[in-house]
């Protein structure tokens, strides 16, 4: 048939393609990053679909679901809400508008809640098990740490052996989760600042057990429980609280203290960092604990010889997501890409295998394996993925089963389709690891000399900049752009997840990027030797920039909100952002979103997200997709908050 | 013929791509008032698949449900070789699928893109405009499922009343109506402020949309 139906798409033509793949991606528009558009124009060559091609295929998007006023909460419905007015104004059980878009949110943050700490979980039980000698691959790395963090919960550290603490300490953390008393979280209150928790008292927002709060929120949100947009959107704060300063907060505690905590190291990013004649394996999802063995083992001197007999040079390991991140920082492990750049890793056809614990692993990933040779492993009894090759992993046997993974990938190697691998060339040289350790090692051991540049206006502000990517916006777009422009305006940049290794392959992580920098904050970049955009680690490690914040505010003896500080997550899609973003604004942090969330539906909603809320924590939701208007306002807020300190602007 | 070259009593549908959520619910009443069982759960297990005449299409910032505008000097029924496609009494262009030879004249002819091949019907499918449900007294099956009303039946006197009596209120509340008009508006008494709508989300992704 040669009939073309030609589709218009706000202005592209969106011609049928080989009947499979019906959209042509406007390549060179789609991404900020380099090798991105070579990839996705090979994809389509080859009848490969995308992310990108998948958002065409679902246009139009349902306008109750983007204004979040749709409920499939219970089985009177689905209930829809019409914002025009001329159709139903309530669900079936009288749940209005107002309702429904709170109830929408709060399901949003538990779920975001419930994956950052069930994670933590996972790393408390094998920090248990290290702790014992039952779990003989992993040991205690960091014990400078780990006794800090145990004095920091009242725990007595004369004459105990380190596993000893490590056993009182595992034992609190382990009943974070589903304490039964109605005491707020211990490691809440060990880590937050003073002031903070005295806002939230008054507030009744203390969080009390992490499951708890997660279970709250779905009993909330049943249908006929609470029914009070102000009421639901308060028991967010308290569940991303359990988050933040607790879930998250331990995450990031317990995997420094089992594979050390990060400093500064050198690597390198983007897809230029797969290599033509190695077996390239990918780790992919979240939870260190897995893919620091795999990384360990492929860099063995066993594994090596292994590839060598199946005719490769050798094993690389790159990283994707954010356990990419975490291998980043603490072995150097290049990261090949971000979020949306995971199908197009093995577009190139030159992957053995990704390895994938959990969240934000594409289903699709299998489809785009089976047009080329890459085996996907899923290794997390809660992430299986039909058509994915299924290796349990349990840490007691950590080494055995990273070996076995390994040895896939290898074997998997003569597979390899040469005719068709397309490496991109680009990679960016980048320093990662700025843990707050590092950061204070950086300065010279103490705050002060950060304190002191922000008082004198050196650097003007710190803006944290966290999230994924999302195929509604031009991928890595806003995430370097608004970089670009705070640290032209003397502000320093930290930030974790996707963010991170955008920022990277753009080069703002390379020690030269402080020529981009304005000229104050340049001068603390070259004096330093550090770059002007910090990488702090994975997504879970938004709580390193909660630590940050609170030592900052206590140094300068001030609550977090007076502080010339901002965050932002201006490509997020996951709920764990939506999550990460409330427990910003709980901690009193302005937070900008480039991706409207769905609650316009409720303006009622909307209004105590971006106004009324800063009034009861200090901090605030602002919407604004344009990178560079955002940039513009945060700088803004950040001069009205260093006038109300008398600091000069 | 009249200029319109309609009469007035000839039911229509009216839409209005403002008030479009993008939902698709009416592609999926389409479909299931086009199956065998006429219910949603009997027209998922159907085969040959059942399948929605109308179809939701973005322009710009507006989502459109395009269905057949049942023109009133049809091409379709024009170039179609073998006299399938016929005016019913009402003035819906209608397809009879026993004479569908499946040739595809109408589907290039129409200035709507309506007329859909499937191929495993081996005909082409076109919205008959629900007339049995029409002679039945009730709406087409689109607009009875479209929950923001963006879809209007009636006859083209009561739509085009209904428009006029919209346009007038908007003219009336806050001066919408773009260009030069001729009368003082009202104050005072303003209507609440505007909901959001899709259009305000899409509309936002003006700087960093790639699509």
């Amino acid at each position: 048939m040669s009939i073309q139906p030609t589709w218009r798409l706000s202005g592209i033509e969106v011609v049928m393609m080989v009947e499979y793949v019906k959209f042509k991606i406007p390549t060179k528009q789609v991404s900020e990053t380099k090798g991105v558009a070579d990839l996705i124009e090979k994809a389509e060559e080859e009848g490969v679909k995308t992310a990108w091609h998948r958002f065409l295929e679902q246009q139009p998007q349902c306008g109750f679901g983007l204004l979040g006023i749709c409920c499939r909460n219970c089985n009177m419905g689905p209930c829809r809400i019409d914002p025009f007015g001329a159709g139903p104004t309530k669900g079936v059980c009288g749940a209005d508008a107002d309702t429904i878009v709170a109830r929408n949110i709060l399901r949003m943050i538990a779920a975001g809640a419930a994956a950052h700490s069930d994670h933590a979980r996972d790393i408390v039980h094998v920090f248990k098990g290290a702790a014992t000698g039952e779990f003989k691959g992993y040991k205690l790395t960091d014990v400078e740490k780990l006794k800090g963090l145990a004095k920091a919960l009242g725990i007595e550290i004369e004459g105990k052996t380190e596993s000893e603490i490590a056993l009182e300490v595992a034992h609190i953390l382990e009943w974070e989760f589903g304490k039964p008393d109605d005491e707020p979280l211990k490691l809440l209150m060990a880590t937050a600042p003073k002031k903070r928790i005295k806002v939230w008292e008054r507030l009744g927002v203390m969080p009390r057990a992490i499951d708890r709060e997660v279970c709250e929120c779905m009993h909330r949100t049943h249908m006929g429980v609470d029914a009070d947009p102000a009421s639901l959107l308060l028991h967010g704060v308290r569940t991303s609280l359990a988050d933040g300063w607790s879930g998250s907060m331990m995450a990031t505690y317990l995997s420094d203290i089992l594979f050390g905590t990060p400093k500064p190291i050198k690597s390198e990013a983007n897809l230029g960092v797969l290599k033509e004649d190695y077996v390239n394996i990918i780790v992919h999802g979240h939870n260190p604990i897995l893919s620091t063995k795999i990384v360990e083992v492929a860099m063995s001197e066993e594994m090596q010889k292994l590839a060598e007999k199946y005719g490769a040079k050798g094993v690389s390991v790159a990283g994707m997501c954010c356990t990419g991140n975490e291998v980043l920082m603490r072995l150097g492990i290049p990261p090949a890409g971000n979020f949306l750049m995971q199908e197009l890793a093995i577009i190139t056809g030159a992957v053995e295998a990704i390895i994938v614990d959990y969240q934000c692993i594409m289903p699709s990933l299998i489809d785009v394996a089976g047009c080329y040779h890459t085996k996907i492993i899923t290794t997390e009894p809660k992430g299986h993925i039909p058509g994915a090759v299924h290796i349990e992993f349990k840490p007691e046997k950590a080494d055995e089963i990273a070996r076995e993974i390994v040895k896939i990938a290898i074997e998997n190697y003569p597979n390899r389709p040469r005719e068709i691998v397309n490496i991109p060339k680009h990679k960016v040289e980048m320093v990662a690891g700025f843990s707050v350790e590092a950061i204070v090692e950086a300065l010279g051991g103490t705050l002060e000399p950060l304190i002191n540049a922000l008082r004198e206006g050196t650097i003007k502000g710190i803006v944290g900049i966290v999230g994924c990517t999302n195929p509604k916006v031009k991928h890595n777009y806003s995430h370097v752009t608004l970089a670009k422009e705070l640290i032209k305006r003397d502000i320093l940049v930290v930030g974790t997840g996707c963010w991170g290794i955008a920022a990277a392959m753009e080069g703002l992580m390379s020690p030269k990027a402080a020529e981009l920098a304005g000229p104050g904050l340049k001068v603390i970049c070259e004096a330093l030797g550090i770059p002007p955009c910090l990488h702090m680690g994975s997504c879970v490690d938004c709580s390193r920039i909660l630590i940050a914040l609170g030592a900052l505010a206590d140094a300068l003896g001030v609550d977090i909100p007076d502080l010339p500080a901002a965050g932002s997550a201006p490509e997020w899609m996951s709920e764990k952002a939506v999550s990460i973003g409330t427990y910003f604004v709980a901690s009193g942090v302005f937070t900008h979103l480039g991706v409207v969330p769905p609650v316009l539906g409720s303006q009622k909603v909307t209004k105590l997200l971006t106004d009324d809320i800063e009034d009861l924590l200090g901090g605030k939701f602002y919407v604004e997709p344009d990178p560079i208007k955002a940039a513009e306002t945060i700088y803004n807020v950040i001069i009205e908050k260093r006038k109300k300190l008398k600091w000069p602007v | 013929m009249s200029l319109l070259g309609t009469n007035l009593e000839r039911p229509t549908i009216y839409i209005d791509p403002k008030k479009c959520m993008g939902c698709r619910s009416c592609e999926i009443a389409c479909a299931v008032e086009h199956s065998m069982s006429k219910t949603l759960f009997g027209a998922i297990f159907e085969k040959p698949t059942p399948k929605p005449r109308l179809k939701v299409m973005i322009a710009d910032f507006f989502n459109v449900p395009l269905r057949c505008q049942h023109c009133e000097d049809a091409p379709c029924m024009k170039v179609c070789p073998t006299g399938a496609i016929k005016k019913s009494e009402e003035g819906f262009v209608i397809l009879n699928a026993n004479k569908c030879i499946g040739c595809l004249m109408c589907v290039m002819a129409c200035p709507f893109g309506h007329p859909k091949y499937e191929p495993e019907y081996k005909v082409v499918l076109k919205c008959d405009s629900c007339i049995e449900r029409i002679r039945g007294g009730k709406e087409p099956a689109c607009v009875e499922a479209c929950p923001t009303k963006a879809l209007k039946f009636g006859t083209l006197e009561e739509i085009l009343n209904e428009v006029r009596k919209e346009r007038a209120e908007e003219l009336i509340s806050g001066l919408k109506v773009p260009g030069i008009v001729y009368m003082e508006p009202v104050v005072g008494e303003k209507k609440k402020e505007e909901k959001a709508s899709p259009m305000d989300v899409y509309t936002a992704y003006l700087e960093v949309k790639w699509y």
